[in-house]
């Protein structure tokens, strides 16, 4: 390849690259975001029930919950629980009842739903990958996204002159150098990461977005694909008899006993009818697979139905991915990594969001569409932060036992976020930007300070309210080096 | 298109962006779902078992087929490309059929 030729790749990778960015950007944004937050998810849950303090045995805490399921759920088709583990004290508990999905924190030794009614961390982690759409509308978009994601990474890297070099460049405060600079940063730093993280996120929704190879093999004839893919899973239709079910507590400790480890996730399916079965999946948490091996028991008699140890290397590869994506295999250490690793992504796409119009406005005036855009950026970009630092606010300030405490927790991020769009579309960037970032800031501290004690938590928002102030503060000045870039351009 | 700035509003650059586009969304989608069912019926695996690399790599495809589409050195040659890559692999899944 000659020289020119090799530019011009770069020319169009650049070119593809800003516009995928562009269009999906801030759908990606929010996805970043929230599954950066996500990697914290139970930690998150932990903070914001700061009254269920409570701890049990996993197999009681569990016995205690479906105990307390059997009275509180109505016509449910299963029970979608999580054991407590190292990280978090409560059953996590998703169920359906009244035709009405649920999900609540249960109390280990009660089995009751936490006083502090939230969905804590499983918001950021519904964000991460529905978006607070209708199914399966929110999952198709953040697979588009996500496809998205990888062609801008691709085009991003093959766009680059020099990788290497990156890595220790930033020139600030000098406009859309500066920009780059950060944005190139943020991007090189943990390509592997970026890359890996995208990939494997469209692995965990490839029954959705890319069923095309289980349709040559399956035709349409779905439920065959899972039992082959998951035997592990027994499912059986409901009989429309009523049984109680048997105390699970034993099946749990059969089940440790089999599969070694700890519990992981516990489901029972048609609670309540003849045909109920409890599946008991192993923790996750000392292996990178997914869901690697399970047993099912019969829900009224307690008798175990089959144990699945998965060893299919191709499913285990898949398991792998998945596995690898959602990060419970990860020991304190790795999840910071992770964690690092998708703040870097959500803002070198924050950043490139910015480049976007730093780029366009140095070459000449802003269009129309773009001095929108610039405006939209900023009500965006800072306001979806802003609706999770107001998420965790209202956690701390709606008075418990409210009708819908839940509901009305997740209502006032999303109207937030929405309030803080209209704002960044009314009012010039320079005012909305530090407007957004400092009641952001302002929400973490407060978030932090009410409801002592003090927490790992606690000590992470006030770092970051320390660090957006320090932003404004920066905003507040503006650029600096505006007229020497014109002298030089004049000499 | 690179380097066309000066024709940037003309119909032609338009028309070439626009068939690029259709070719590296719509058109690169198609080449990686045809690539799976391929993929998914000629590997001696069960079924199953053959349904993860076809699937995974299609995700692979797909990025791939879009970068070409506008690298293609005309827009001409993008749908050529995306055309006989989706017919090469619809013809193998056809040829090899569900199995039985």
């Amino acid at each position: 390849m000659s020289a020119a030729v090799r530019e011009g790749v770069r020319q169009v990778m650049a070119w593809l690259h800003g516009w995928v960015g562009l269009l999906l950007g801030w759908v990606l944004f929010v996805m970043c975001l929230a599954g950066t937050l996500s990697v914290f998810k139970p930690e998150i849950g932990q903070w914001m029930r700061p009254e269920t303090v409570a701890t049990a045995d996993p197999a009681d805490a569990v016995q205690a919950a479906t105990d307390w399921l059997a009275r509180n759920s109505k016509g449910s088709t299963g029970w979608y629980l999580t054991a407590p583990n190292d990280r978090s004290n409560t059953v996590e508990a998703a169920y359906d009842s009244d035709g009405a999905f649920l999900y609540r924190a249960l109390d280990p030794v009660s089995g009751t739903a936490a006083p502090r009614e939230t969905l804590g961390g499983e918001f950021f982690y519904r964000l991460h990958f529905e978006l607070d759409l209708p199914y399966p509308w929110g999952r198709l978009l953040a697979s588009l996204a996500a496809m998205f994601m990888l062609v801008a990474l691709v085009t991003g890297i093959i766009a680059h002159r020099r990788i290497f070099k990156d890595y220790f460049t930033f020139r600030p405060a000098k406009g859309q150098r500066s920009w780059l600079d950060g944005h190139n940063a943020l991007g090189v730093l943990a390509t592997p990461f970026h890359l890996m993280i995208t990939f494997t996120g469209l692995v965990t929704l490839a029954s959705l977005s890319m069923p095309w190879g289980i349709t040559a093999l399956y035709g349409s004839d779905l439920a065959k694909f899972y039992q082959d893919f998951t035997p592990g899973f027994t499912q059986r239709a409901p009989t429309g008899e009523k049984a109680a079910l048997a105390p699970v507590a034993p099946m749990l400790r059969e089940a440790q006993r089999q599969l070694g480890g700890t519990i992981g996730r516990v489901y029972v399916l048609n609670p309540g009818d003849k045909a109920a079965v409890v599946t008991v999946y192993r923790s996750d948490a000392d292996q990178i697979g997914f869901n690697q091996s399970q047993i099912s028991f019969d829900g009224v008699t307690g008798k175990p139905l089959g144990t699945w140890r998965e060893t299919r290397g191709a499913i285990q590869t898949y398991n792998v991915a998945y596995g690898l994506h959602m990060a419970r295999f990860a020991p304190l250490a790795t999840r910071w990594l992770y964690f690092l690793g998708g703040a870097m992504l959500t803002l070198a796409i924050a950043t490139g969001m910015v480049l976007w119009i730093v780029k366009r406005r140095e070459r000449a005036p802003l269009s129309l569409g773009n001095r929108i855009l610039e405006r939209l950026n900023a009500g965006f970009l800072g306001g979806v932060p802003l609706g999770c630092a107001a998420y965790l606010l209202a956690n701390r300030l709606l008075p418990l036992g409210l009708n819908g405490r839940a509901e009305l927790e997740v209502s006032t991020a999303l109207w937030t976020a929405a309030a803080a769009l209209v704002l960044g579309a009314m009012l010039p960037p320079r005012r909305s930007w530090p407007l957004l970032t400092a009641a952001t800031a302002l929400a973490c501290a407060l978030a932090a300070l009410i409801g002592l004690p003090l927490s790992v938590m606690s000590a992470a928002l006030l770092t970051t309210a320390a660090s957006l102030a320090m932003l404004v503060q920066k905003q507040l000045r503006g650029p600096t080096k505006r007229p020497e870039r014109k002298r030089r351009a004049a000499a | 298109m690179a380097g066309a700035a000066q024709q940037r509003a003309g119909w032609r650059y338009r028309a070439n962006v626009a068939a690029r586009v259709v070719a590296g969304t719509i058109g690169a989608y198609a080449v990686a779902a045809l690539f799976a069912m391929a993929l998914a019926r000629i590997l001696p695996m069960d079924r199953a078992q053959a349904v993860v690399p076809a699937t995974l790599l299609a995700f692979l495809v797909g990025p791939a087929v879009t970068i070409w589409a506008f690298l293609a050195r005309g827009p001409w040659r993008a749908w050529a490309g995306v055309i006989l890559l989706g017919a090469l692999f619809a013809a193998i899944a056809w040829a090899v059929g569900a199995p039985a």
